[in-house]
């Protein structure tokens, strides 16, 4: 087994966007990882912030599962606003 | 030797120990303690390189006799070298590593907070650059001597052995010579007495938390390397960095 | 290359008609090129021969950073030392992208790294040759980086997702790292003195025929070759990439004004190829067998880096638990 705990990573690469997964990294404890994945993942400039996590912590959607989860959302096409018909006389809305 | 005015004699020692703890960390490239650190002391190594680069850019531009950084560090023998006695010492284990980088890296953040606020505006500039690189530094090596001192039985018994083996050469980051207080005088650097408090105070923090027991304040005579008088380690050093640019002089690489 | 003859343990690819139901189901994902997930059912050849072949590429870039570093504390002024600092640093980042990804699989980091330790895993061939003098650090730049990165550049399109990704990042990572090589080369060629250009020319002699062999043996002797490039893990054929590399390779081989150990080398019109030497297979199984120049003192060496720092990742993760149990307590 492995002496250190594999954390997960995730990278924002700019001010006002999400931060991404882009890997893992082995460390002895949260700081470490911090400055482990800093070290790893952003060499040339690629973060503003990070976030780790504990691999095991992470609880994953299962494959098997994917139609009950995601499918139902498929057909609700009024969610989406080109689902709307306004008259050109409206404008932009 | 030759003997150079204050200012450059001052970039030689800073821009000559950053290239000597530079070069000790390559010599971890594929025997680190785990992957991540292969990773992290080589940054710091290669922040070091930088940083020396830009000391003795400036350095050259001073002396101004044709030679450049390059010639500087390649070219000089260990009599001309400037560099603290503290960072041509062997690597050893982790610990002795490890001992040298925190002290080192602790007397860098204080000088460079210092040099930030210098009278000569490319000091200050410099010192801007590498003051981040060293913030970063500091933090880690002073992670890793916490982690070992206060790690496992083992761990703890050399760290113990790491800092008893490189104390003595910590007296030339706390005592400062005519150079450095005409200098200070002069607003080109932060007095050094102030520096070596702040040392002291980090120093004292950190080895307390890592339970470790700060030593006396260390006494050294003879040797200085400020001086180019040097402990024998740096002549083999040298003699590997430089073999290229000595066996092949004046080649463009 | 950097993962040469991976072992499927298939000894032929099974028809779509031949496969259960999960097996069938996971065979078309990979035809119509979506990617394979950590948590995708797989068949247990597939895990197990991805964990071999992402291992050995990751053992390869950290083994890589050897024969570097055997010259990185002489490397001659402050820039050449510093891009090879960065390119070796690069080395172990792509070695731990790799790990990561590896260890989406299930396999623990530790016990591959143990594996190659012990002599059971393998790694790219070419890292137990020696570096002798200066511009082999530009030849291992060019040809050993430039092979890698033939390689690599399709492995960009691999059926599984992390590997994928892990291969996307490290291309955009290496792309200077052959260049930098070159430029190595480049330099002691037009502006260097007689040793210098003697230096390079003798890299080139002692590196090329390695560099050719790290795409592996050739197809005929590839028997995994056909259920790997089934599950497109692998994608194109050993001899094609190595007749592509040499392809690309020759042009810049005879700008720097050097030549080739090979004198069967020659543009075949009729092929719109190079036609090539026969590679001395006999050296290439002697290496892989661990009894290169090198292959010793490169184990030992990770072997002695990983077990003399046992006391260091013991004391993190001690200390790492003291620190829980006072936070705990407070």
């Amino acid at each position: 087994m492995s002496q250190w705990t594999l954390f997960e990573v995730f990278v924002r690469s700019k001010h006002g966007l999400n931060h991404k997964h882009v890997g893992s990294v082995h460390a002895a404890d949260a700081a470490m990882a911090i400055e482990n994945a800093r070290e790893l993942y952003t060499r040339r400039n690629e973060g503003v912030s990070l976030w780790v996590v504990p691999s095991a912590a992470i609880t994953a959607s299962s494959p098997d599962e994917k139609d009950p989860l995601f499918d139902p959302s498929e057909d609700k096409i009024y969610r989406h606003a080109s689902f709307y018909e306004l008259p050109p006389e409206v404008g932009h809305m | 030797m030759t003997k150079y005015d204050d200012l450059i004699e001052y970039l030689l020692r800073v821009g000559d120990s950053a290239v000597v703890k530079g070069q000790r960390l390559c010599e971890w490239c594929g025997n680190a303690p785990a992957l991540e650190e292969e990773m992290a002391l080589m940054n710091v190594g290669l922040d070091l390189i930088g940083q020396a680069r830009n000391w003795l850019d400036y350095a050259a531009e001073l002396i101004d006799d044709g030679r450049d950084a390059d010639q500087l560090a390649y070219c000089r023998d260990e009599r001309a070298y400037r560099n603290l006695l503290l960072v041509e010492q062997p690597n050893g284990d982790f610990a002795v590593t490890m001992a040298k980088q925190f002290f080192y890296d602790a007397w860098q953040y204080h000088m460079l907070q210092g040099l930030v606020e210098s009278s000569d505006e490319r000091v200050a500039a410099i010192a801007a650059k590498a003051l981040k690189e060293v913030t970063y530094h500091l933090r880690r090596s002073s992670e890793w001597v916490q982690r070992l001192g206060d790690g496992t039985e083992e761990s703890h018994q050399r760290m113990v052995a790491g800092v008893e083996e490189v104390w003595r050469f910590t007296c030339e980051l706390t005592v400062g010579d005519e150079v450095e207080q005409r200098l200070a005088e002069a607003g080109v650097i932060p007095a050094p007495e102030a520096i070596a408090e702040a040392w002291k105070a980090t120093v004292s923090e950190v080895l307390t938390a890592a339970t470790l027991t700060v030593p006396e304040e260390a006494r050294s005579f003879y040797l200085n390397g400020r001086n180019g008088v040097h402990s024998e380690h740096l002549g083999i050093l040298l003699a590997e960095m430089q073999f290229l640019q000595r066996a092949y002089p004046n080649a463009t690489w | 290359m950097y993962a040469q003859m991976v072992e499927t343990g298939a000894k032929r690819v099974k028809t779509l008609e031949e496969m259960s139901p999960e097996e069938r189901a996971f065979q078309e994902r990979i035809d119509a090129e979506v990617k394979i997930e950590p948590k995708n059912w797989m068949p247990d050849a597939y895990r197990k021969t991805l964990i071999r072949q992402i291992s050995q590429h990751a053992h390869s870039e950290i083994v890589g950073m050897l024969p570097e570093g055997n010259w990185v504390t002489r490397a001659p002024t402050f820039k050449r030392k510093l891009q090879l600092m960065a390119k070796i640093q690069d080395e172990a980042g792509h070695g731990m992208y790799l790990y990561s990804a590896m260890e989406t699989l299930g396999a623990d980091r530790d016990e591959e790294v143990e594996k190659l330790h012990n002599g059971r895993a393998k790694y790219s061939s070419i890292f137990n040759y020696p570096t002798l003098n200066w511009a082999d650090m530009g030849a291992v730049g060019w040809l050993v980086d430039g092979a890698a990165i033939v390689n690599q550049v399709v492995l960009q399109r691999t059926s599984y997702g992390p590997y994928s990704r892990a291969m996307i990042r490290i291309c955009k990572e290496e792309s200077f790292h052959q260049r930098q090589g070159y430029e190595i080369l480049l330099t002691m060629m037009q502006e260097g003195n007689e040793a210098q250009k003697e230096m390079v020319q003798d890299a080139i002699n002692r590196l090329w025929w390695p560099a050719l062999m790290m795409f592996g043996p050739s197809d005929a002797d590839s028997p995994n070759s056909a259920q790997s490039m089934a599950w497109k893990i692998k994608r194109h054929t050993n001899d094609e990439l190595r007749q592509r590399f040499i392809d690309q390779t020759v042009p810049q081989l005879e700008f720097l004004g050097c030549t080739a150990p090979d004198p069967d080398l020659k543009w075949n019109e009729e092929r719109g190829h190079y036609d090539f030497g026969e590679i001395q297979w006999e050296e290439f199984y002697e290496v892989i067998k661990g009894n290169g120049p090198c292959n010793r003192e490169r184990i030992e060496t990770r072997r002695n880096a990983i077990e003399d720092g046992t006391w260091v990742r013991e004391a993190a993760v001690a200390f790492a638990e003291k620190k829980k149990k006072q936070q705990a307590a407070a």
